[in-house]
């Protein structure tokens, strides 16, 4: 079995159960825990539009804690788009998506995602160099923090040196270049690292912040606090 | 030690440029050894936590943004002020003891078990560095309620018998006497016998059945009694069939401040057992902005069913009462700032009440830069003001305050909490400053039209 075989069969397998079980996991463990009632009267009772609306709102800067970093904020929209750009946009990243799961989507033309790559990178290393030297976020940080973005920047690299091999410039005329299988390999195992990963550390949070964010909606929304 | 040494002696106490010698302040009730004061707080903290909680601890992704939004990181620029570090002994116990991968995080011990020097250490932020004051729980981009998490942290602090004693002495005595500061039944009944001669007003005290049921701060009964005169005086010209309780008037609940459960719901149990007793449609909590949350919104979870009436902060009284048309008013001549008592807006949900009585005085309101909801602490909630050992951090951070007051360009303050109006106090005197903090309440009174002629 060659590299990419491993990492297209056995190993993918693994880990996409790894990160489906596991993030599932890591939601019952939030989930099992009890849900006292709150029998206090509620001043709206629309809760379930306050934590959706919480989930929205937190997304948006908050313009009455002026106070609160901007540069933080537009790096992090900066890097999160970035990636969400690759990895759902990038043709070859759907055609992936659609071996999987049958599911396909028009990609946007590849200049986009080659755009997205350098404010994901430009990002991610900005947001390091900061909980580098910012003193709240070094004080806050642990292995997870710097284990994470080593295993979200991996696949954008790897990823760059395929984009090396495969750059054909699309014309109906020209076939892709088939990339090099253990470049490709690398790169596919890299994602397969992060998937693994993910149920267990920080990543999570992409899952996690729809839960806690409607949780606070919801009791916020009930005492009819501004979100 | 070497001779040089021995000859050249290092001075760690004397006071050196940008190197602090880490004070280690922390109280400890009860003989028990540090084992038991550690399973006790974990124990504590287990069986307070509930789904949400949960999620809370499972989701902070270390941005550190939730420091800029709190008046104790922002005045010392000291990161173990971060709002979400002062609960990190309890996001490592839940990781080890309790997450979804406790077990693995056992297993290869990858994250220590919490110690009680680490409690004792913690001490100090989740008592004297933090009034739970919810700012930093609006700006957490994973929407965690840090300020929840650590009232949550603060009941295994007083489970492991490690509060700050003066904060525990005072909880303590509220729950025995009934008041934090000796504002007993009997003290009240002088206090309102005394107001009754030397204003002309008439406070009804016991009676058996009334409508409405008015509580007191302890704060208000002690140092600023003209606050029951005012409510008198208000409680008449609008009409209503009121009381106080002698057996249900105390609404501080330092019970809550604490951390003590069960001092908590006695405290809250008295008043509910009160209103219940004269039949009352409606009770009434002082200028106290923790009473709105202790009894508002967490009474009834610890009365176990709804309460069989409504609770409406005084400000929402007034309010009301304004929107009735029961009060006919004059307006203040001087523009006015309106402090929000962190409680009763950003946590309480009732930022609007104050600004529709202003509305109703025809007042000239000038808002305070991030007034209403991003309102910034007096520095004095969740008992911190009780704390003298917490003087210097928390005047620090009232500095904060007294910039917002003034460029509000207002020329009177008012809030509708006492215990911000302690806090003011101290401040004001500490720093020679030229403003005093009023009362809304006063407010109103002070501008009642007995005659008639104004806007009703
Ligand atoms: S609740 Fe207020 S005082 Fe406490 S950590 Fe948050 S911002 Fe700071
Ligand atoms: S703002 Fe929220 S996510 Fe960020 S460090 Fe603070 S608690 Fe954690």
């Amino acid at each position: 079995m060659t590299l990419l075989e491993l990492a297209r069969g056995p190993v993918l397998t693994v880990a996409l159960l790894v990160f489906f079980l596991g993030t599932a996991w890591r939601l019952w463990a939030v989930f099992r825990r009890p849900r006292k009632p709150d029998y206090s009267a509620p001043r709206s009772s629309d809760t379930v539009g306050g934590g959706l609306r919480a989930i929205w709102q937190r997304m948006l800067p908050r313009s009455a804690y002026e106070r609160i970093g901007m540069t933080g904020t537009i790096n992090a929209y900066a890097y999160h788009i970035g990636i969400a750009v690759i990895v759902f946009a990038f043709a070859p990243h759907i055609g992936f998506i659609e071996r999987l799961t049958g599911l396909s989507w028009a990609a946007l033309p590849d200049w986009v995602t080659y755009i997205a790559t350098a404010f994901a990178i430009v990002g991610l290393v900005f947001a390091l160099a900061t909980r580098l030297t910012d003193d709240v976020q070094r004080l806050l940080s642990n292995f997870d923090d710097y284990f994470t973005w080593i295993v979200t920047m991996l696949p954008i690299v790897t990823g760059m040196a395929l984009i090396e091999q495969t750059y054909v410039p699309a014309t109906p005329m020209v076939a892709p270049a088939t990339p090099d299988p253990t470049l490709l390999a690398v790169h596919l195992l890299s994602l397969e690292l992060l998937l693994i990963w993910f149920p267990f550390g920080k990543l999570a949070h992409a899952v996690l912040v729809f839960v806690s964010r409607y949780r606070t909606g919801v009791e916020f929304t009930r005492k009819g606090a501004a979100l | 030690m070497n001779e040089l040494d021995a000859k050249h002696p290092l001075d760690f106490d004397a006071p050196r440029f940008s190197i602090k010698k880490p004070v280690v302040r922390s109280d400890a009730q009860g003989e028990l050894s540090d084992a038991e004061r550690v399973d006790r707080a974990m124990k504590a903290f287990a069986r307070d936590m509930n789904s949400t909680t949960a999620a809370y601890l499972e989701s902070c992704v270390h941005c550190g943004h939730c420091a800029q939004a709190c008046h104790f990181y922002v005045t010392s620029q000291d990161a173990r002020y971060t709002p979400i570090w002062k609960v990190e002994p309890f996001k490592q116990a839940w990781k080890r003891e309790a997450g979804p991968f406790a077990w693995l995080t056992r297993t290869f011990d990858l994250k220590p078990a919490v110690t009680a020097d680490e409690l004792r250490e913690w001490q100090e932020l989740l008592y004297d560095s933090c009034t739970m004051c919810g700012r930093c729980s609006m700006v957490c981009p994973m929407g965690i309620d840090i300020a929840a998490l650590v009232g949550l942290a603060r009941h295994a602090m007083f489970e492991a018998g490690l509060v700050p004693h003066e904060l525990w002495a005072v909880a303590e005595r509220a729950e025995r006497e009934g008041s934090p500061l000796g504002a007993t039944p009997k003290v009240l009944k002088e206090r309102i016998e005394w107001l009754e001669d030397e204003h002309e007003v008439e406070i009804p005290l016991d009676k058996p059945k009334a409508e409405v049921l008015m509580t007191l701060s302890s704060i208000g009964i002690m140092k600023y009694p003209s606050s029951l005169t005012a409510l008198a005086k208000v409680m008449k010209h609008a009409g209503y069939d009121w009381t106080l309780r002698s057996d249900g008037y105390e609404a501080t609940n330092f019970g809550m401040l604490s951390g003590n459960l069960a001092w908590q719901k006695a405290l809250s149990l008295r008043l509910i057992n009160a209103a219940i007793a004269c039949e009352a449609k409606l009770l009434v909590l002082p200028e106290c902005g923790h009473a709105y949350g202790a009894l508002r919104w967490q009474g009834a979870n610890l009365y176990g069913k709804p309460l069989p009436f409504e609770v409406l902060h005084i400000s929402e009284f007034l309010a009301r009462a304004m929107r009735e048309g029961r009060l006919r008013t004059r307006r203040p001549t001087a523009s006015l700032t309106y402090h929000d008592p962190c409680q009763v807006s950003r946590r309480g949900g009732a930022t609007g009440a104050a600004r529709e009585v202003f509305a109703g005085l025809k007042a000239d309101l000038r808002e305070m830069p991030n007034g209403g909801d991003a309102n910034w602490c007096c520095g004095g909630g969740g008992g911190v003001v009780t704390l003298h050992r917490a003087d210097e951090h928390r005047r620090r951070a009232f500095a904060i305050k007294m910039k917002q007051v003034v460029e509000s360009g207002a020329e009177k303050a008012v809030t509708s909490c006492e215990n911000c109006r302690l806090s003011f106090d101290d401040g004001q005197a500490h720093y020679h400053w030229d403003r005093k903090m009023g009362s809304l309440l006063d407010l109103v009174a002070e501008h009642l039209d007995e005659a008639g002629t104004g806007p009703a």
